[in-house]
């Protein structure tokens, strides 16, 4: 009994001491976010107001604002999404529901795969050569977004796949016996209870194309750019235009990357303004995925 | 009465005819004629012979894996969801006549004809009536029709009572015998050619298990049903008349009372008496 005893406690050792291991390398990631974090409020905090946010880039440190670069992100965004969602969950269906499985789809799987891990750069430099010089889109607000776009498919169809997978054959078996055909499968039963999934995984990849840099440079987003892009609604008919898809743009982090390359240290105080904005927006995005995920798995439990 | 209906009321057999339970001139159902089926090259189901009398019960026992449920998933083409499953022989519809597994026929068709519930409760993430009216809605059947019918199956499938205050909640806030229920009036709704049980009870507690039984014994009225299942004793309960298969093959079908009080079969008498299975 009293090798039980003895045996009992130095297991109990190691398991403290794993404990304490994991603790320690918990607190370095929260910690370096922390301090990232911290330091980016103590930097920026001072220079958030509604004239920063709505006055254009400018010579002057204190007179320079965010608004075309926000502007440029959320138009570059709304363009990646309108393009990378059905895109995206068209192919992650078609792979998962409709695809036979053999060599050719196996080969597709391993290029999707692949293509998630190629550097962002690389998008930038076949985008460049395809939709700038080849296709003549020009360095616009919709080559920026398709640029993005091809950057996050591969991540929403993996997201729309795994999503699918999650739902139990049984209720693939319960359809088709009722006499559904594979698109009232799809249609009525697996996207919606697969959105929450799919929702998920498209916020995420919204939250990391937000962010990039290295392809919009590729494809020459302007650094300084002192006017807005066409509105989409006019005055006369037919009141919507897509002019602003044509117009030259700067996104949040490039406007970031051009203040803090510059001497002066006001201005790289305005780079952690704009990084707090833009951090804002992601933590915003990512608080959104999770909500909906809370949301989908209390509705729906397997 | 036409030719095809004249046939399908030929007896069956001497035995099914003085069957437990059993109508006497039972006309035909359905009538499988040497059945193969493969799952890429393994031979699943080997020269199945045998007729499913209409508004009777038909247990199908046997150990795991022996192909029962194999055998009733060809009912409604289900095995053609998934590659290299392949099918030989006939399974013939009375009294339309039709070969259920021929090449001419649409899987689509089958299914809509014939309806299905699986051993794990299956309710669709939607609401009570949604679950319901869903293959209504694939029939193109709406508004005042498709509550009506609706209705019709919960009462049928002796839910209407316990959802009917409900029938807008999530259809998983029920528990699950009440799933199980409601999936025997998802397939009720459709009314189909034959109801196919596969393994109704297991994943259900003992009371959820006799509700689905008497349930079973209610609705061969209407409808001609098959049930597969683990059960000896279910079997004996709700069946007319019970196929044993063994790897693959029809042992022995006989009305279910000889079956579990003097089978023909040694094999048969052995997995009734436990000592294999």
């Amino acid at each position: 009994m009293s090798d039980f005893k003895h045996i009992i406690a130095k297991r109990k050792r190691q398991d403290f001491l794993f404990n304490i291991v994991g603790i320690l390398c918990t607190l370095v990631g929260i910690l370096t976010l922390g301090a990232l974090l911290a330091d980016l409020l103590i930097d920026g905090l001072v220079r958030i107001n509604w004239t920063f946010l709505t006055s254009f880039p400018s010579r002057f440190a204190e007179r320079a604002g965010i608004l075309s670069s926000w502007v440029g992100t959320l138009l570059i965004m709304i363009v990646t999404a309108a393009t990378a969602v059905p895109l995206g969950v068209a192919a992650g269906i078609y792979l998962e529901e409709y695809a036979r499985r053999n060599w050719v789809t196996n080969l597709i799987e391993i290029n999707i795969a692949n293509l998630a891990g190629v550097p962002s750069i690389i998008y930038g430099l076949m985008a460049l050569s395809l939709l700038v010089y080849q296709f003549r889109l020009g360095q616009s607000v919709l080559t920026g977004g398709l640029t993005l776009a091809f950057l996050i498919l591969p991540i929403v169809i993996v997201a729309t796949r795994e999503a699918l997978r999650t739902i139990p054959q049984g209720i693939r078996e319960a359809a088709y016996a009722l006499g559904s055909t594979k698109w009232q499968v799809v249609r009525h039963h697996l996207l919606p209870y697969s959105l929450g999934g799919t929702m998920t995984g498209i916020i995420i990849a919204l939250s990391r194309a937000i962010g990039e840099t290295a392809p919009l440079i590729t494809i020459g987003a302007l650094t300084f750019i002192a006017f807005l892009p066409p509105p989409p609604i006019k005055g006369q008919a037919p009141f919507v235009s897509f002019e602003w898809l044509t117009s030259p743009f700067s996104v949040l982090p490039i406007q970031m990357f051009n203040w803090v390359s510059r001497p002066d240290q006001d201005f790289v105080v305005n780079a952690a303004g704009a990084g707090l904005v833009l951090i804002f927006v992601t933590l915003l995005l990512n608080a959104i995925a999770i909500a909906i995920r809370y949301r989908v798995r209390k509705r729906i439990k397997w | 009465m036409t030719m095809k209906e004249e046939f399908a009321r030929v007896r069956v057999s001497q035995e099914i005819s003085e069957g437990a339970g059993g109508t006497g001139d039972a006309p035909i159902k359905c009538q499988v004629e040497d059945l193969n089926f493969y799952y890429g090259k393994l031979q699943a189901l080997r020269n199945i012979n045998m007729v499913f009398p209409a508004n009777q019960v038909t247990a199908i026992i046997g150990p795991s894996g022996c192909g029962k449920s194999t055998l009733v998933r060809c009912f409604n083409r289900i095995h053609d969801l998934y590659p290299e499953t392949r099918y030989e022989g006939k399974i013939i519809l009375q009294p339309s006549g039709i070969n259920l597994i021929g090449p001419e026929t649409d899987p689509l068709e089958m299914r809509m004809r014939m309806s299905m519930v699986f051993q794990k409760p299956n309710a669709f993430p939607k609401s009570v009536f949604e679950n319901v009216a869903f293959g209504l809605r694939l029939r193109e059947i709406n508004g005042k029709d498709l509550s009506g019918r609706v209705e019709k199956a919960l009462r049928a499938a002796a839910l209407w009572d316990e959802v009917k205050d409900r029938l807008r909640e999530s259809a998983y806030t029920l528990s699950g015998g009440q799933q199980q229920r409601l999936c025997i009036a998802r397939a009720l709704a459709t009314e189909p050619e034959m109801l196919l049980f596969d393994e109704p009870t297991s994943a259900l507690d003992p009371i959820a298990t006799g509700k689905i039984e008497s349930l079973i014994f209610e609705l061969k009225k209407n409808v001609t049903v098959v049930i597969v299942t683990h059960n000896m004793q279910q079997a004996a309960r709700v069946s007319d008349s019970t196929a044993f298969m063994y790897l693959g093959k029809l042992i022995e079908v006989a009305p279910t009372k000889k079956m579990f009080e003097n089978p023909s079969n040694k094999l048969t008498e052995e997995y009734i008496t436990g000592h294999f299975g």
